[in-house]
């Protein structure tokens, strides 16, 4: 078998770039990540690998890790949540972050949302066709507020460097059971049932719970907030008691008839 | 010509500088503001030639920011003096910048700072200090009132001592002054001294 994909990404005869295609791979088997966006609000979760509760020696390494958080902010208004490797996304993170200062520095203007999402996405397309390099094995989501006319966006970045603007999307683990959910249920929304139609997309691929689910919520006013583990669960219960009188709903009638 | 001086006060620093924009004889305008809010408790206030203040004070201002971006955390006021130190020593025997810095920050735990940096990299830290020909006057005045733990009240009256005798001690004295302040509130701007106003321009 002729090897086209052990060096770097060249093309094999019947025109795949196997490289770029694994790279693919990996976001697939990488955590879930969805991100909404609502009227006033944009938000990013992703699904934490819950760690089993640690023994004293541990607890302090334990606690430093997960202060590593998956979503980060890039600017004051701009949050990124990803999908793969995330030893690759340290890289590409960093790299955003100094062009956010970058173009601040020299045009004295914030970033859109559509500039880094640009600017990331020439950077993964970059390690596609560059000698000696492999793809960036990640997808991202990007969501911010436009600093001039206020209006929320959702980006999407693959590692062969396309990207695509979104009302709600999903990458990862099961993402297609995500989309799936959101092409079902997605509303126009705002505020907090935004961060509902997030997490309710999340638990459709993620087991219930606040210590399993990470969010993060974008607003004009306040930037980007983490919501800690007391207040994903509270909005968890109150999704599964929905969800449990939706169902009993339905059960009702049916008994009469 | 430049006035820019601060002090240490109970619980707070401050940092007043003239707002003339001069080149040779002529003033071009007299409400620049030379006192940058560096990051939420930072106050820089810089003296020196026009566009080396600026571009050496936005580029520390952006990677202060992005220190803040990377780790979570942003840099303590000591931090970012010895940053902006090296990155004026740095330059220093290629091609300097000329610029005079007074650093002013609070920090959790240690309380306000100021710091006085020179344009040829000495960092000091210093609980009042003065650059440009102002400081001719600032510093004697602050000399002979300054004492350690003033009120907010006690510190602007120093401050406004200091402008009245530079107004009526320096052949060259700047019309206007801006006054900012940081504590454990933040930095943030606290008054302007202007003996003349700026004609109206119409809204470029």
């Amino acid at each position: 078998m002729a090897r086209y994909d052990r060096a770097i990404t060249v093309f094999s005869p019947d025109g795949h770039l196997f490289q770029v295609e694994y790279a693919l791979e990996a976001v697939r088997k990488g955590n879930a990540a969805v991100g909404v966006r609502g009227t006033d609000t944009v938000v990013l979760g992703v699904e934490k690998k819950s760690t089993p509760a640690p023994r004293l020696p541990v607890l302090l390494l334990h606690l430093l890790l997960s202060s590593v958080r998956k979503i980060v902010s890039l600017d004051t208004h701009i949050a990124l949540a990803c999908a793969g490797l995330k030893a690759d996304a340290r890289v590409l993170i960093n790299r955003a972050r100094i062009e956010c200062q970058s173009h601040r520095l020299t045009v004295e203007d914030p970033v859109t949302v559509e500039y880094i999402t640009r600017y990331i996405a020439g950077l993964q397309q970059k390690y596609t066709q560059s000698g000696g390099v492999r793809p960036f094995g990640l997808s991202t989501l990007i969501v911010g507020f436009d600093p001039y006319t206020g209006v929320p966006a959702l980006y999407q970045t693959d590692p062969s460097g396309t990207f695509s603007a979104w009302k709600a999307n999903a990458t990862g683990r099961n993402s297609n059971s995500m989309r799936e959910f959101l092409e079902k249920n997605y509303k126009e929304t705002s505020g907090q049932e935004t961060v509902k139609l997030a997490i309710r997309t999340l638990l459709e691929v993620v087991e219930s719970g606040g210590k399993n689910i990470e969010i993060a919520v974008v607003t004009k006013e306040h930037g980007l907030r983490q919501l800690d583990e007391a207040e994903i669960d509270a909005i968890v219960a109150e999704i599964e008691a929905e969800k449990a009188a939706a169902e009993a709903a339905k059960k009702a009638p049916s008994k009469d008839t | 010509m430049e006035c820019v001086f601060g002090l240490v006060g109970d619980g707070f620093a401050l940092v007043a500088a003239d707002t003339s924009a001069v080149h040779s004889i002529l003033v071009h305008k007299s409400n620049e503001d030379k006192v940058m809010i560096l990051d939420s408790h930072k106050l820089l206030g810089a003296s020196g030639e026009a566009g080396d203040r600026v571009q050496f004070t936005e580029y520390i201002q952006k990677n202060v920011h992005l220190y803040e971006f990377r780790n979570g955390i942003p840099l303590t006021t000591a931090a970012t003096a010895n940053f902006t130190r090296g990155e004026l020593a740095l330059a220093l025997r290629k091609n300097p910048y000329f610029v005079n810095i007074l650093l002013a920050g609070y920090d959790k735990n240690i309380g306000p700072s100021l710091y006085y940096i020179d344009y040829i990299a000495t960092l000091h830290k210093v609980d009042k200090g003065a650059f440009g020909y102002g400081s001719y006057f600032t510093l004697s005045m602050m000399d002979r009132h300054y004492k350690s733990g003033m009120s907010l009240e006690e510190a602007i009256d120093l401050v406004d001592k200091c402008i009245i005798e530079i107004r009526s001690r320096l052949v060259v004295a700047p019309p206007n002054f801006v006054i900012k302040i940081v504590d454990k509130d933040g930095a943030r701007e606290y008054a302007w001294r202007e003996s003349i106003k700026d004609a109206g321009v119409s809204a470029a």
